[in-house]
């Protein structure tokens, strides 16, 4: 069991700066999902581990061993494609031996004509058939072992890809957007199946993803990255409860976390509009961010307008705008409660407990409250 | 007439056009009517013409004619000009398809792997294929001249005391046509080649050197030949069928000589037909031509199409 180090990896495409100093550790057995929008680095910080493509500077390390100047093929890691990559003019079975073949035969074991009169060659390749068999068999792809990836379905090539990753027991496993090409049923179940599949091959695991619910559901730990940088690394309650900048406290959850703009004067009291909220931080401009579960319809509190509904089934969302800041925030309701107007002027308030505050650089600062009158917010 | 239509269509499209009305179908036979008549003009009917001509006598400007049946068949399986022609052409397309086609893809592959430069080499490469072969040929008489050309110069200078005559020398001249044509057909089939490499998806080779690909023969092996399996089926058609129909190079520069020691088929066909005016037997040699060529492309799709296809 090995694990995987990145330290201070960065890459630039000529004035982009794609990856910007970037350390991450993956601990042996430790399945870690790189979460972020589309075109912050996640996909390349995964390309340079791999192998596949080159960094600026930095160093990258599985286990003890220093792979930085490794090709692909020495580092002993195996990659999950978008698109499977699985190379169409083979069987199944062909596929998932292809890095088999690649390790345990010479060159000219592997060419066809010479091949057959080889001594010693037989027992190989029927020790690769057999540990082929053994990966397929456990991604329950024994009968398709001689289709073609053009006769598949969707979910059949993913799991061959899956096959071809585990059969040779890489250092570390490294997946990106595997489950992106998948309808949204069968994606919550290859999902349980990657994290039953990791557990069992105990692999060091990178998945790259842009999908928040992908993250926080398979991953031991979440790196959430933006523009070249990761963030934050925590378990995926500490990435949601917790944030550290208000860039993750915004991409992850859904509907978005309500942001309020607010200032904290010389004494430390936070004012919202200039009301004073019974927060308590260090003077400056702040940021108050609150998830929409927590924010609560109240007969005396933040003065907003209802706008309006979504019914979700086990919840409900209003939509309502801050009057005095015109700042739009997002409530989430039981579904059974009684639903203002649209135009109805109402009240929301929150526990101070819930309340994450920013600094102006997004960074989160501490709430000075003391907990015992963590509930005596005054914010009418 | 619109049943006569419908029938002659496949099931699919006979679903759709059961909603056409006859105003539509009707607009839509007489946009046709332009490709059909010049199709029917143009191929057809010169077609049809040719395989008439092969079972008659007729001659360029003969009063009468008649039909003889498959005698124009007959003789020329009794024609030794013929039997050198047809052996001529296959040796022909011999050296030049695999030839061309190795070397097609050796300069498509080094192109593709090049940083700088490819445009320039692909201009380069292409240039005989746009270049007019009669006006080539010329150049090439000079470059192969025994006494003037630069070729035997150089030869003579590297120490050779008697350089062969490339042109006419019945033991060289099919060789110097060959090398002529492999130069003529490379430009055209690494284009094809490089659109072929473009189209390969580049996480193939990602995942080949995940997979433990060290060297390029690996990831030639493993990614590009069988990826450019259906270009190369391509390539290969379409240079068997460059090659059989040679003519221009053989007309320019040696008339099929010497001693019909270069005599390939077109050239007899061309012979016969405008200089002995026999277009009898001229459209008979046709006829043979066209059969070899559709043989061939038939041959080909049928036994290597469904090795190239990954469905």
């Amino acid at each position: 069991m090995q694990g995987l180090s990145i330290k201070s990896i960065s890459r630039h495409f000529g004035a982009v700066r794609a990856l910007d100093n970037v350390s991450l550790d993956v601990a042996a057995g430790e399945f870690v999902a790189l979460v972020g929008p589309s075109g912050c680095g996640k996909s390349t910080l995964m390309r340079i581990v791999a192998g596949i493509e080159t960094a600026d500077a930095g160093s990258l390390s599985i286990g003890s061993r220093d792979v930085t100047a490794l090709r692909a093929a020495e580092r002993n890691v195996a990659m999950v494609f978008q698109n499977y990559a699985l190379y169409p003019h083979l069987t199944v079975s062909e596929n998932i031996a292809v890095p088999l073949a690649m390790r345990r035969l010479s060159a000219v074991e592997r060419f066809p004509l010479f091949g057959r009169v080889m001594p010693g060659l037989a027992q190989k390749r029927a020790a690769i058939a057999t540990d082929v068999l053994k990966a397929a068999q456990s991604l329950g792809l024994d009968a398709l072992l001689d289709r073609k990836p053009g006769q598949l379905s969707g979910g059949q090539r993913q799991r061959v890809a899956l096959a071809r990753a585990i059969v040779r027991h890489p250092d570390a496993f490294l997946m990106d957007e595997p489950l992106s090409n998948l309808d949204a049923a069968l994606r919550v179940q290859t999902r349980r199946e990657i994290v039953e599949i990791h557990r069992r091959v105990g692999a060091a695991t990178l998945y790259v993803t842009h999908d928040q619910s992908e993250a926080l559901t398979m991953a031991d730990r979440v790196a959430v990255m933006q523009a070249g940088q990761i963030l934050q690394v925590s378990s995926p309650e500490a990435i949601y409860h917790d944030p550290q900048d208000i860039r993750v406290a915004t991409f992850i959850g859904s509907p978005r976390i309500n942001l309020i703009s607010a200032e904290a004067d010389a004494a430390g009291h936070v004012h919202i509009a200039g009301r004073p909220s019974g927060l308590h931080a260090a003077p400056g401009p702040v940021t108050i961010a609150i998830r929409p579960e927590n924010l609560r319809l109240a007969s005396s509190g933040m003065p907003c307008v209802a706008e309006g509904f979504e019914f979700l089934g086990e919840s409900l969302l209003l939509h309502a705008r801050h009057t005095a800041s015109d700042e739009a925030l997002v409530v989430r309701l039981p579904p059974e409660i009684p639903r203002p107007h649209a135009g109805e002027a109402i009240q929301l308030t929150f526990e101070a407990k819930h309340a994450l505050l920013f600094d102006k650089n997004g960074k989160r600062v501490a709430l000075r409250n003391h907990p015992a009158h963590s509930q005596e917010l005054t914010l009418a | 007439m619109p049943e006569a239509l419908s029938a002659a269509q496949p099931a699919s499209f006979q679903a759709r056009s059961r909603r056409l009305t006859r105003g539509e179908a009707l607009v839509g036979l007489m946009l046709n009517l332009p490709a059909g008549i010049a199709y029917f003009l143009m191929l057809l009917l010169p077609s049809l013409a040719t395989i008439l001509l092969a079972f008659t006598d007729y001659e360029l400007g003969a009063l009468e004619w008649g039909w003889i049946g498959i005698a124009n068949f007959e003789e020329m399986l009794e024609d030794r000009g013929f039997a050198i022609a047809l052996r001529n052409t296959i040796i022909y397309v011999g050296l030049v398809t695999p030839l061309s086609i190795l070397l097609g893809l050796g300069a498509a592959l080094l192109i593709e792997a090049g940083i700088r430069g490819r445009a320039l080499f692909r201009a380069v490469f292409f240039l005989p294929v746009v270049s007019l072969t009669v006006a080539m040929a010329a150049a090439w008489q000079y470059l192969l001249h025994p006494t003037i050309g630069p070729l035997n110069a150089f030869l003579r200078l590297l120490g050779v005391t008697s350089p062969p005559f490339w042109l006419s020398s019945s033991d060289w001249v099919l060789l110097s046509l060959g090398a002529i044509g492999v130069w003529e057909n490379i430009g055209y089939n690494m284009v094809l080649f490089l659109a072929g490499l473009s189209a390969i998806p580049r996480e193939l080779y990602q995942a080949a050197e995940v997979d433990g690909t060290k060297t390029w023969i690996d990831r030639f092996h493993l990614v590009t030949w069988p990826m450019l399996g259906p270009t190369t089926l391509f390539v290969l058609t379409i240079t068997m069928i460059r090659s059989i129909r040679v003519f221009d190079t053989v007309a320019v520069l040696t008339q099929g000589g010497p001693n019909k020691a270069s005599e390939v088929l077109l050239h007899t066909m061309y012979k016969e037909g405008f200089t002995f005016l026999r277009l009898g037997y001229s459209a008979a040699i046709t006829l043979v031509f066209l059969l070899m060529v559709l043989g061939l492309v038939w041959l080909q799709t049928k036994a290597l199409d469904k090795q190239v296809h990954y469905g």
